[in-house]
């Protein structure tokens, strides 16, 4: 680990310093982010949730609707050529359940992202930007959505309802999601905002448009991008959670979650209930997480 | 350090004031009406809801039954639920219960986190570094109740290692796999948050005064870098524990452990909205109680934000 | 070699304080092997100062790294060359006995000091840590001595700042107490690398004078690794001009600043402002210092040097003594000499 920069030399007057050996061994040239191992299966697997999520029927050959073909004379059958998943508790094939069941997980976790992050780029630009009283109020009503526990906030707010959809669900959850990316935003916009080419662009009489466009933007949204998308896998796996305890969505909703706790009470009689939910709930969490990793590794090395 | 302290509690007051506020609005302020909701289907005569509204002030504006709720928390009285019982003493009957679950899987959290981020910072770049970081994302993705579920089947049903549910075992049996599972979740964090800092020290400019001063690769690690890797490592820490509990409460519906997270959940159930709002109070009050904990450590092991 | 590590420092006997010979140090990184330095050769006496000069990316800071054996390994690596203390080759030495020389007989004064020391540890405790370490003292009486040694490099009141942290004393004071840090074991070498780049231009001048000082007193070797021909002049009585991982000029410090015989010299010290230059433009030595990754055939600073001819693009110059006590790496050093004079 050798000191790459050392002040430029006053007295060697002489043009740059020389190029010296990066102080490690740096990310060597892999190629293209999109060819990468990690990108790729990560990648992959959201885009096939992603394509789950809004065409269900793609995927279901059984019928366009969960509920078609059941055969309540069938129920709990184990996987077989017919059900590759097997038969549900109600006779219907559970293969085209767990397929229905990723729209609300996706929805859950998409929605809720995208509003925080809506709210963190609007809330913490602001703050960032123009700091003073605008910047106190943002940062203590950040304060007071951190100090209740996230999970415990969710609870509270969804408790008031007696039947929970999908957008009761995204409601609960996106009240407090976003004061962790208001933070973030606040703190880059900082940044961004006190650096001397910015400062100098301001003193040389750009306009406020002008700066936020082409200085803050470009520095402060795409690493809050990046960490909302990490964010994805936890708020799908909070919105199962949920849902697995009883307190998230609630019947006629189809989502892993409701399926998993339905099949708590049959683990020795039909497993494959539990394995296919828990499976697809898995994959599509750990997809998210590695596809935030691997984006903020290629937008954000610092934070790695 | 008093100094600072003062100011921290200071900070700390219109937090408290703020988070309580925000349950207590959201749960009574929101659509529904809790008499309604106590009652179910069978309409209650004039009279006796009048009764009800005044004995629970709900026709008070919505600041003085505020204000009133917050003067009862000061001396400690969470209310009561609508059979009458004071909902502290339901809270303080449960809080032991979660409070054993919560501590025992922070500190296996600890032990776990600590010794993979160590290990995988010490190994940086190699292949130790690399199973660390396999560790930290399979437990990352990999949601924690679909854990606790796998680990109920396979240990408590299949194997029959442990009781797959409730706590007539008491502790540690009872405990042990539920808290190694909440453990393994939250350690996956503490370990990545922990290797990351970790080689930030490493890197840094008085590692190398260090080995310049000819310490022992032992006293380098330990009497330097270790304590500046652990300053971001504790305010997680503190964070984690009182995360722990809310985290409990969903561990807690899986294992059937008769702690908080039961108790809400059956509250939830039977609508009893001031249980709930008892209860999370309580927890954030815990919660916050940890986040000062936590500064006031900071400032021990940081001398630079004790000013 | 293995031999050697059972022989005895002899401060008394013939070997000169420190000689390094023949050291490459190369990094290897993911674009190939930087060599960083390549056939590094000279000698400190006791009560010597001796200049490392030259450009970022010289080699000089990882030359003073190698003679403190803390070089990251890997990506560095030290394929050849010998490092002798008192005869003692620090190369090849346990790595035991190696933490026994550094920092007590050899130690090093760094650039930076709010980043060399640790923020969380008092300064007290960070000085005292050495005669805890090396000498096997009580916690008390380390903390006497951090105190006495604070009092030499005359930091005020330095009993009561004793348990201050870092953070709290002020740029010059804080390179005061990194200096105290590395003279606290009485080392007969001291490398000071760029001591007072992070300072003021005031507070760089008592830093200076108090390193002279120590060093005179002590009887040190001072190795003054900086980029600044004026701090040079200023301290050292020998000076090494590097450049791209080599040493392209040795000698006494006047001569060789004042009488350059290799035109790398000649360009930085013309690129000093001075009196006589008062209203021209400054000149620069034009072009950029070669990649470290691909270093030419020939001489490395042929492609900016006024004097280049093909034998320059054929072949590395060696270091040839010119003269008593000088030693230049170009085939043009007369040549060179004469144009200054002239």
């Amino acid at each position: 680990m050798s000191q790459t920069t050392e002040p430029t030399a006053s007295a060697v007057a002489a043009g740059e310093p020389a190029t010296f050996p990066p102080r490690r061994r740096k990310k060597t040239n892999r190629g293209p982010i999109w060819l990468r191992p990690r990108f790729l299966i990560s990648g992959t697997i959201v885009a096939l949730m992603l394509l789950m999520a809004a065409f269900p029927q793609l995927f279901a050959g059984f019928g366009s609707d969960p509920n078609a073909n059941c055969n309540v004379m069938e129920t709990n059958q184990a996987p077989s050529s017919e059900h590759i998943f097997g038969v549900d508790i109600q006779g219907c094939d559970y293969y085209t359940n767990v397929i229905y069941g990723a729209r609300a997980s996706i929805l859950v976790g998409i929605v809720v992202t995208a509003i925080s992050f809506v709210v963190a780029a609007i809330l913490g630009a602001l703050a960032g930007y123009f700091g003073g009283w605008v910047d106190v109020i943002i940062s203590r009503a950040c304060d007071m959505a951190f100090g209740l526990p996230f999970i415990l906030a969710a609870i509270v707010v969804l408790q008031l309802f007696s039947e929970r959809t999908v957008w009761t669900v995204i409601f609960a959850l996106a009240l407090f999601n976003w004061p962790g990316g208001v933070r973030f935003m606040r703190s880059s916009v900082m940044e961004v905002r006190n650096r001397e080419y910015v400062q100098a662009s301001m003193l040389l009489g750009a306009s406020k448009t002008r700066i936020i466009k082409s200085h803050i933007i470009p520095n402060s949204l795409t690493p809050l991008l990046v960490l909302q998308t990490l964010g994805v896998g936890g708020v799908i796996s909070a919105e199962a959670g949920l849902t697995f305890i009883g307190i998230g969505l609630t019947p006629p909703s189809v989502s892993w979650g409701l399926q998993l706790a339905a099949a708590r009470d049959y683990i020795s009689a039909a497993p494959h209930l539990l394995v296919f939910p828990a499976l697809f709930l898995t994959l599509t969490v750990l997809g998210f997480v590695l596809f935030g990793e691997a984006l903020r590794d290629e937008f954000d090395p610092k934070g790695k | 350090m008093l100094g600072y302290t003062i100011r921290r509690i200071g900070q700390m007051i219109p937090v408290v004031i703020g988070a309580t506020f925000l349950i207590y609005a959201l749960t009574f302020l929101m659509p529904g009406d809790p008499i309604a909701a106590l009652t179910g289907a069978r309409p209650l005569p004039e009279s006796t809801v009048a009764q009800i509204r005044q004995a629970y002030h709900l026709d008070d504006p919505f600041l003085v039954q505020y204000g009133n709720y917050m003067w009862g928390l000061l001396h400690g009285n969470f209310g009561i639920d609508f059979f009458g019982r004071p909902v502290l003493g339901l809270i303080l009957e449960r809080l032991p219960t979660t409070f054993a679950l919560a501590l025992t899987a922070w500190v296996l959290k600890l032990v776990i986190g600590l010794a993979i981020g160590v290990y995988g910072g010490l190994r940086h770049g190699r292949a130790g570094d690399h199973f660390a970081l396999v560790f930290t994302v399979v437990f990352l993705g990999v949601p924690g109740f679909v854990i606790a579920l796998g680990a109920q089947t396979v240990f408590g049903v299949q194997l029959g290692w442990v009781n797959p549910a409730g706590i007539s075992a008491g502790w540690p049996m009872a405990f042990i796999l539920p808290a190694l599972v909440m453990a393994f979740e939250a350690a996956a964090g503490l370990a990545r948050l922990t290797r990351t800092s970790l080689v930030g020290v490493l890197r840094s400019e008085y590692m190398r005064t260090a080995r310049a001063k000819g310490l022992s690769p032992r006293r380098v690690i330990w009497g330097h870098a270790l304590r500046n890797a652990m300053i971001p490592v504790v305010t997680y820490l503190g964070l984690s524990l009182a995360g722990m509990l809310g985290g409990a409460v969903i561990i807690e519906a899986i294992f059937n452990i008769p702690g908080i997270g039961g108790l809400m959940v059956t509250s939830i159930n039977n609508k009893e909205g001031t249980i709930v709002v008892g209860i999370a109070t309580m927890l954030v009050l815990v919660y916050l109680f940890f986040n000062l904990l936590v500064d006031l450590l900071y400032g021990v092991i940081d001398p630079r934000v004790r000013v | 070699m293995r031999t050697q590590q059972t022989q005895q420092p002899d401060p008394a006997g013939d070997h000169p304080l420190l000689r390094v010979r023949d050291l490459d140090v190369e990094f290897d990184t993911s674009k190939g092997i930087a060599t960083a330095v390549s056939g590094m050769n000279f000698t400190v006496q006791r009560g010597e100062a001796l200049g490392i000069l030259g450009e970022s990316g010289s080699g000089k800071s990882v030359t003073a790294r190698a003679v403190m054996g803390i070089l990251d390994m890997p990506p560095a690596k030290v394929p050849r060359g010998e490092i002798l203390l008192e005869g003692e080759d620090l190369l090849t030495i346990s790595a035991k006995r190696h933490r026994e020389l550094v920092g007590s007989r050899v130690s090093m004064v760094f650039q930076d000091a709010l980043t060399a020391l640790n923020p969380v540890h008092p300064v007290g405790r960070q000085i005292g840590e050495l005669y805890r370490v090396h000498r096997g003292y009580s916690r008390k009486d380390a903390k006497a001595a951090a105190i006495d040694m604070m009092d030499r490099v005359r930091i005020p009141a330095a009993a009561s700042r004793v348990n201050d942290y870092p953070h709290q004393f002020s740029g010059g004071m804080r390179q005061r107490i990194v200096i105290a840090m590395a003279l606290a074991l009485d080392p007969v070498l001291l490398i000071a690398d760029e001591p007072t780049t992070a300072l003021d231009v005031t507070v760089q001048a008592q830093i200076l004078e108090l390193l002279k000082e120590q060093q005179v007193e002590r009887n040190m070797g001072l190795i003054l690794i900086t980029h600044d021909i004026s701090v040079v002049k200023e301290v050292t009585d020998q000076v090494a001009v590097m450049y791209a991982g080599r040493i392209v000029e040795h000698g006494a410090t006047d001569e060789v600043l004042n009488h350059p015989g290799h035109p790398y010299t000649q360009g930085l010290r013309a690129s000093v402002a001075g009196e006589e230059l008062k209203g021209q433009r400054l000149p620069a030595i034009p072009g950029t210092p070669p990649d470290l990754l691909r270093l030419p055939d020939g001489c490395s600073f042929a492609n900016r040097c006024p004097f280049v001819t093909d034998e320059c693009l054929e072949q590395v110059p060696p270091l040839e003594s010119v003269g008593a006590g000088r030693q230049s790496a170009c085939f043009h050093t007369e040549e060179v000499l004469d144009h200054v004079t002239a």
